[in-house]
């Protein structure tokens, strides 16, 4: 091998760096011209108002801002996108890490039929299981079905167009499909911890409680935070099951904030510009929440 | 382990199970049945299953959606790969200072909601002339950060001996790329296109923004079109859900640990 030259080691050098960038440049691009531009152009569309190609800016520039604050469905939908968040949220992470802290003891057998078991939901599309869902809880769906002939119920209850159990069957869907996601999650975090540490604390005399917060919970810290910034954005953005289940229905007492912004948009006559201006909201919120959950996350240590 | 305790996990286990697999179940099993059959309580199979899918058939045109979910998905998750991997690889491999910035620019993008973007991607698709159509369907979702991440992690395993060997034999960069890097990382791409067939294949309001023609709809849009239609035969409507469920659930049954290394994989 001849001995590079000082010049062309710093060529070689560089040829690299130049490599690298033309490696990574199409999907810097792609995420530029498919994230950041859009996330710009809607931006200035929020301060816009009209239809079509006659959209203009708005006067005062902050029209549509104002009138969200008077849209009595847009303040619903951003009440049951908080109200899922507020109960789905949290319920379905302390459920997830209660099955992944059964899942990886040692002694329990069955452990990879339970997991898939559990995990299966995952499989499932979001339109396909919230139209199971539907199907299910209709009036004339089995779960009315069993609880009549049970006795529980006297006559079919209308689950899907009652406003709070319309919310609550959101919730329980939502329970469904992702309790197994984040138990996953949960159940790689666990593994990277040493079993040893469980016999120890054991040996210890600690009581699983006791093992539970003093061990598990401090270590899986990091896991925890990412789920929970995770589902916060995923609650937030909330499309399918609104849409699909209850079609975010009775008179839109179930409505999300994502399908509100959809109906804006495409159903009805388009309004371009307050739609942008309700899903910068979004943007926002979802900034906000990520940032406070960093920030408690970080303050436990 | 005390007996009692013993009974409690796995009590709850069966139930979680229980919970978890019977809404499955049902679908499947109501998918061979009559609509009656089904109302009146039925969960156990049945013999309908033949006469549901003419049903649907006659209804909706099933084949074509699936034939377009397929396109877009794989299509998708074969330019996604590519696209992904080789930012992935020149952000470990070659990384610097500036590319750094970059990377952290690049995840910022994680937290930019698909709604604050959908109205003015829809405005230049339909300007480009792109509804409707496969480029349209698979652009904003070709290049993601957690993909990104994943392959620039998968790249820091990656044996740099390996890289300077492949130079000193004369293989371009490139080339070192396609043929040292991509075999090497085959479990990282199993994974990675687990989860982005996945994801594509249930994409619901993409499609649904931009697929405005009946020709180009998906199997998920072909499943809500049916419940929106105040259709009330349920075997048809479960036979729907169940051929659009399939080929997800195929993927998730043959990749399973690829799926879970999939979703937890840019984390580690």
């Amino acid at each position: 091998m001849s001995k590079p030259s000082k010049k062309k080691f710093m060529s070689l050098e560089r040829r690299h760096n130049l490599t690298g960038w033309v490696f990574l440049a199409p999907a810097a691009l792609l995420i530029l011209f498919m994230s950041f531009v859009p996330m710009v152009k809607a931006l200035l569309l929020s301060f816009q108002t009209g239809t079509g190609a006659a959209m203009k800016y708005a006067d005062p520039i902050w029209m549509n801002y104002v009138q969200m604050t008077k849209d009595t469905v847009f303040i619903q939908s951003l009440k049951n996108t908080f109200l899922y968040l507020i109960i789905q949220v949290p319920v379905m992470l302390v459920l997830a890490l209660i099955l992944a802290s059964i899942l990886n003891n040692r002694q329990l057998r069955f452990k990879g039929l339970f997991r898939t078991m559990i995990f299966l939901p995952c499989a499932t599309s979001l339109v396909a299981y919230a139209t199971v869902f539907r199907t299910l809880f209709a009036n004339n769906g089995l779960i009315n079905l069993v609880l009549v002939n049970l006795g529980i119920l006297d006559q079919p209850y209308s689950f899907l167009t009652n406003v709070w159990s319309a919310r609550i069957i959101i919730v329980i869907a939502l329970l469904w499909r992702w309790t197994g996601y984040n138990m996953v999650f949960y159940l790689s975090g666990l593994q990277n911890i040493e079993y040893s540490i469980y016999e120890a604390a054991k040996i210890d005399g600690a009581s699983p409680m006791q093992t539970f917060f003093k061990i598990t919970a401090p270590l899986l810290k990091p896991t925890i935070l990412l789920t929970a910034i995770m589902s916060t954005n995923g609650t937030l953005q909330l499309f399918d099951e609104s849409v699909n289940l209850t079609d975010g229905g009775p008179a839109n007492a179930s409505i999300t904030m994502s399908h509100y912004i959809y109906n804006m948009s495409f159903k009805y006559v388009p309004k371009f510009g307050y739609a942008a201006a309700m899903s910068f909201l979004i943007l926002i919120l979802v900034a906000i929440l990520a940032f406070v959950q960093m920030k408690v996350g970080d303050k436990r240590d | 382990m005390t007996k009692g305790k013993k009974i409690l996990m796995y009590g709850f286990l069966i139930i979680a199970s229980f919970i978890s697999v019977f809404p499955l179940y049902w679908m499947v099993s109501a998918a061979t049945n009559k609509s009656a059959d089904v109302l009146s309580g039925r969960i156990i199979p049945g013999g309908y299953l033949v006469e549901n899918f003419k049903n649907l058939l006659a209804n909706q045109d099933v084949f074509r959606a699936l034939g377009n979910s397929f396109k877009y998905a794989i299509i998708l998750t074969v330019v996604s790969m590519v696209i992904c991997s080789l930012a992935g690889y020149g952000f470990e491999i070659y990384h610097d200072k500036a590319k750094d910035l970059v990377m952290s620019v690049i995840l910022l993008a994680m937290m930019v909601p698909f709604v604050a973007t959908m109205i003015p991607l829809f405005q230049m698709f339909s300007k480009a002339g792109w509804l409707n159509s496969t480029i349209g369907f698979i652009l904003p979702t070709i290049s993601t950060p957690f993909l990104i991440m994943m392959f620039r992690q998968s790249a820091r395993s990656f044996p740099h001996d390996i890289i300077e060997a492949a130079r000193i034999d004369g293989l371009s960069e490139i080339a070192i790329f396609f043929r040292m890097f991509m075999p090497t990382m085959r479990s990282t791409y199993a994974a990675a296109a687990t989860i982005t067939f996945m994801n594509a294949w249930n994409n619901y309001l993409w499609p649904k923004v931009i697929m405005t023609d009946a020709e180009s709809i998906t199997m998920p849009m072909v499943v809500a079109n049916l419940t929106q239609g105040y259709v009330t035969d349920y075997g048809m409507l479960m036979l729907a859900v169940l051929i659009c469920t399939l080929p997800t659930a195929i993927v998730f049954f043959c990749l399973q640990k690829s799926f879970a290394e999939g979703i937890t994989g840019a984390v580690k």
